[in-house]
C-alpha cells in the first residue's frame, strides 16, 4: 500500500523528472507565465547560449509591471519601459510565444488573465518571475515565483531545480463574520506567522473558510502565501474550482476534460497523512484588518490599537525604525486616521469580486475630497464586467474614475506613485517603505476597508457603512 | 553561463543589523526597467543609501568610509518579498560575493547561488558576534570557507558551520549552472514531457 500523501505531496513528485542526490529536484513545468520585467535577461541568455525555447506553447505572456494605467492606445511615454515592452514583444515573436500585450483584449496582470483563460488548471506547475505567481494554487496547481536564471533555465529546458519544500497546513474552521473577506483572512494569517513565518514551506489551506470560498477568494489568499515566507500556497480542487475553469480558452474539452477530472479529483490530501507543521484558527474571530508597519506581517483588528515594542516578536530597534517610518506612534489607534490615497487592484485584489465589495460600499456615497483614487482593474475581462455588471455607473456616480488594466500602484513601476509622505490605504500585497512611491506610507486593506476609507476619507471599520445599508 | 568560482573568501565586512531586509530596499522596483543584466549596485539600497536630491546619506553604513569588504552580514530574514533576481544582481554589482545572516528568504537565496553570491545562514548568537566584532573594529576580516563549510571571525577564532547541499556546493565551486547540467539530461527530460496529460 503506498504511503498517504498530501495535495502538495501528489503534485510535486508527479512532476520530478529526476532527483539529485544531496541536491534539488528536476522538477518539470507545465506552465509558464513571462513578463517584460523579468524575462529579458532571461532571453538574452538563450541568445548567448545560442539556444531556442524548448516547449514556446507552454509559455505565455503579458505585460502588466511596467504599463501606464490610463491612455495605453498612446506610445509608451517612458523610454526605458517602452523599451522593456518592446523587448518582451519582440522576444514572444522571435520564440513562438503567445504574447498579450499592452492593448490586446487578453491583457491584464499576470496572475489574473492566467485564471482568466483556463491556463492555470489542477495539478499543474506553474511559474512565473514573479513571487505572487503562488496566486495559481487557488486552482490546486503547484505555483509559485521564480528569479531571472530560473526563467531562463524553464524557457531552455522547461524544468527547474529545486529542493522540495516541508509541507504545512493551515485549517481555518467556522464561518467569517460580517464584513470579512478572503483578504483579512490571509492578513490575519501573517500577522500571527510573521513575514518569515513559513519559509522553507509549502502551504495548503484547508478548512470551512475555504470550502466556502469563492474562486477569486481563493486567489487572494494563495496570493499573499509568499508574504509569511512560503513558496507557494494551496487549496484542494473541488466543485467550485473545476465550475470555475470549465469552458475556458485553454482548458481541456470534450473527452480530455473527462480524462482530465478523472485525474485532478484525486488531487486531495489523503486522510492521515503527515504535515511538517499545522496550524488551526477559528475564522468567527477574524475581523477586517489593517496593517500599520512595513511589512505585511505587521497587520491587525482595524479596531485595535498599534502594539507597544515589548509585544512584538523580533528586534525593538527594527520596529521602531518601521513605526517611525509610517510616522505612527506604540499605542496609536488606526481607525480615524486620515488618509490621502486609496489603491483599488492588482494580482491580490483586483478581479470583479473585489470591485463588487468596493462598490457596495460606495454606492449612494460621494469619494472623499481629500482622497485620491486610483481603480486599476486586474485585466480587459474584469474592466468589460465592471462595465457589463454596472458597477462602472455606481463607481462615475460616486465620483470615481476606472483606470485601464495593469500592475500600477502596487509597485509604482509606472506613473502611478504615491508621493513622499502621503498615506495610501491599498489592496495591494506589500506595505515595504516607498513600494509605493519612494517615501509613499502604505496600509494594506480589503477592498471594503478602502472603499470605506475613499468615502470617508480616513481609517474607517467597514462595518459601520455596511450596518447603515442594512438598516 | 559560467559564473565566478567560490572557493575560499577572506575580507572585511559592511554590517546591516536590520530584520526583514526586503527586496524593495535592496534594489527598488523604478529600477527595474534595464534590459540587461549590468549597473545594479549603483542603487543597490538607494532609498536607504541616497536622500530624494540624489544626496548620499550619511549615516548609512554604504556611505560610511569606515566600512567595506566584499561581506555584507545582514539581520534576520534578509531579502524577503519580491522574486526579482535584481536584488542579488545589485548585490554582486556593488561587489559583495557573500551574505551572512541568521535567516534566508527563499528566493532570495535561490537568486543569490544562480548567480555565485554565497548567502551563509549562522545562528543568531553567531550573526551577534560578528556584528559585535564588526563594531568593535570595523576591519575585523571574516574568513568563508566553502569547501570547509565555515565562517570564521580571524580576530577572535570564532568559529561556525553552515549548510549548503552538495550539488550547489560543487556549481558555486566550479562557477557552473544548472542550465548547463539540464541540457545535458535533455533527452530525459523530452521523454518526461510526452507523459504530461495537459
Amino acid at each position: 500500500m503506498s504511503a498517504k500523501k498530501t495535495l502538495f505531496d501528489k503534485v510535486w513528485d508527479s512532476h520530478v523528472v529526476h532527483q539529485i542526490e544531496n541536491g534539488p529536484d528536476v522538477l518539470f513545468i507545465d506552465r509558464h507565465m513571462v513578463h517584460e520585467v523579468t524575462s529579458p535577461v532571461a532571453f538574452l541568455g538563450l541568445k548567448n547560449r545560442g539556444i531556442r525555447v524548448m516547449h514556446p506553447e507552454k509559455t505565455f505572456a503579458t505585460a502588466d509591471h511596467n504599463t501606464p494605467t490610463i491612455n495605453q492606445h498612446l506610445p509608451v511615454a517612458d523610454p526605458l519601459s517602452a523599451n522593456q515592452l518592446k523587448m518582451l514583444e519582440e522576444n514572444a515573436n522571435e520564440y513562438g510565444i503567445s504574447y498579450w500585450g499592452l492593448g490586446h483584449e487578453k491583457n491584464g496582470i499576470v496572475h489574473v488573465v492566467g485564471p482568466e483563460y483556463g491556463i492555470t488548471v489542477p495539478g499543474a506547475t506553474i511559474v512565473c518571475g514573479d513571487s505572487h505567481t503562488s496566486t495559481h494554487g487557488a486552482f490546486g496547481a503547484i505555483a509559485f515565483g521564480i528569479g531571472t536564471s530560473e526563467v531562463e533555465m524553464v524557457l531552455a529546458t522547461q524544468c527547474i531545480m529545486q529542493p522540495k519544500p516541508k509541507r504545512m497546513r493551515i485549517n481555518i474552521t467556522g464561518e467569517l463574520q460580517f464584513g470579512v473577506t478572503p483578504k483579512d483572512v490571509a492578513l490575519f494569517i501573517i500577522s500571527q506567522l510573521t513575514t518569515s513565518g513559513a519559509t522553507g514551506y509549502f502551504v495548503e489551506y484547508a478548512g470551512d473558510v475555504f470550502k466556502n470560498m469563492t474562486m477569486e477568494g481563493r486567489m487572494t489568499v494563495c496570493n499573499l502565501s509568499i508574504e509569511m515566507g512560503a513558496r507557494g500556497g494551496m487549496i484542494a480542487p473541488d466543485e467550485t474550482t473545476f465550475h470555475y475553469i470549465k469552458g475556458r480558452e485553454f482548458t481541456p474539452k470534450g473527452a480530455a476534460w473527462d480524462k482530465a477530472m478523472d485525474y485532478w479529483q484525486t488531487l486531495y490530501t489523503d486522510p492521515d497523512a503527515i504535515f511538517d507543521k499545522e496550524l488551526t484558527f477559528d475564522g468567527s474571530l477574524i475581523e477586517p484588518m489593517i496593517t500599520y508597519g512595513t511589512n505585511p506581517g505587521m497587520g491587525m483588528s482595524i479596531k485595535n490599537d498599534i502594539p507597544t515594542s515589548d509585544m512584538v516578536q523580533g528586534g525593538a530597534s527594527t520596529y521602531k525604525k518601521s513605526l517611525q517610518y509610517m510616522k505612527f506612534d506604540e499605542g496609536d489607534s488606526m481607525i480615524g486616521k486620515p488618509i490621502d490615497f486609496v489603491f483599488l487592484g492588482s494580482c491580490t485584489n483586483g478581479r470583479i469580486e473585489d470591485f463588487r465589495a468596493f462598490a457596495s460600499i460606495v454606492k449612494g456615497r460621494k469619494k472623499a475630497d481629500n482622497v485620491t483614487a486610483w481603480l486599476v482593474p486586474g485585466s480587459h475581462k474584469v474592466e468589460s464586467a465592471i462595465k457589463e455588471e454596472g458597477i462602472l455607473d455606481i463607481l462615475t456616480e460616486a465620483g470615481f474614475e476606472l483606470r485601464e488594466p495593469g500592475c500600477s500602484a502596487c509597485l509604482a513601476m509606472n506613473d502611478d506613485k504615491v508621493p513622499p509622505g502621503k498615506l495610501a490605504v491599498s489592496t495591494s500585497n506589500r506595505n515595504f517603505e516607498g513600494r509605493q512611491g519612494p517615501g509613499s506610507r502604505t496600509l494594506l486593506a480589503s477592498p471594503l476597508v478602502a472603499a470605506a476609507a475613499a468615502v470617508t476619507g480616513k481609517v474607517t471599520d467597514p462595518r459601520e457603512l455596511m450596518k447603515v445599508e442594512m438598516a | 553561463m559560467a559564473y565566478d568560482k567560490f572557493t575560499t573568501l577572506t575580507s572585511t565586512a559592511v554590517p546591516l543589523p536590520i530584520e526583514n531586509v526586503d527586496t524593495d530596499q535592496i534594489i527598488p522596483a523604478r529600477f527595474l526597467k534595464a534590459t540587461e543584466r549590468k549597473g545594479f549596485g549603483d542603487n543597490l539600497f538607494r532609498d536607504w543609501r541616497y536622500n530624494q536630491d540624489n544626496t548620499p546619506k550619511t549615516d548609512f553604513v554604504l556611505n560610511d568610509s569606515k566600512y567595506s569588504g566584499k561581506i555584507l552580514v545582514g539581520g534576520k530574514n534578509f531579502g524577503s518579498g519580491s522574486s526579482r533576481e535584481h536584488a542579488a544582481w545589485a548585490v554582486y554589482d556593488y561587489g559583495f560575493r557573500c551574505v551572512i545572516s541568521s535567516f534566508f528568504a527563499d528566493i532570495f537565496r535561490g537568486n543569490c547561488l544562480n548567480i555565485g553570491v554565497l548567502p551563509v545562514q549562522v545562528s543568531a548568537a553567531f550573526l551577534q558576534k560578528i556584528f559585535a566584532a564588526i563594531e568593535a573594529d570595523p576591519n575585523t576580516e571574516l574568513e568563508v570557507s566553502l569547501p570547509e563549510q565555515t565562517v570564521t571571525i580571524l580576530a577572535t577564532g570564532d568559529s561556525e558551520s553552515f549548510d549548503i547541499n552538495d550539488y550547489k556546493k560543487g556549481n558555486m565551486t566550479n562557477g557552473f549552472d544548472d542550465i548547463d547540467y539540464l541540457l545535458n539530461i535533455k533527452g530525459d527530460i523530452q521523454e518526461f514531457a510526452k507523459t504530461r496529460p495537459f
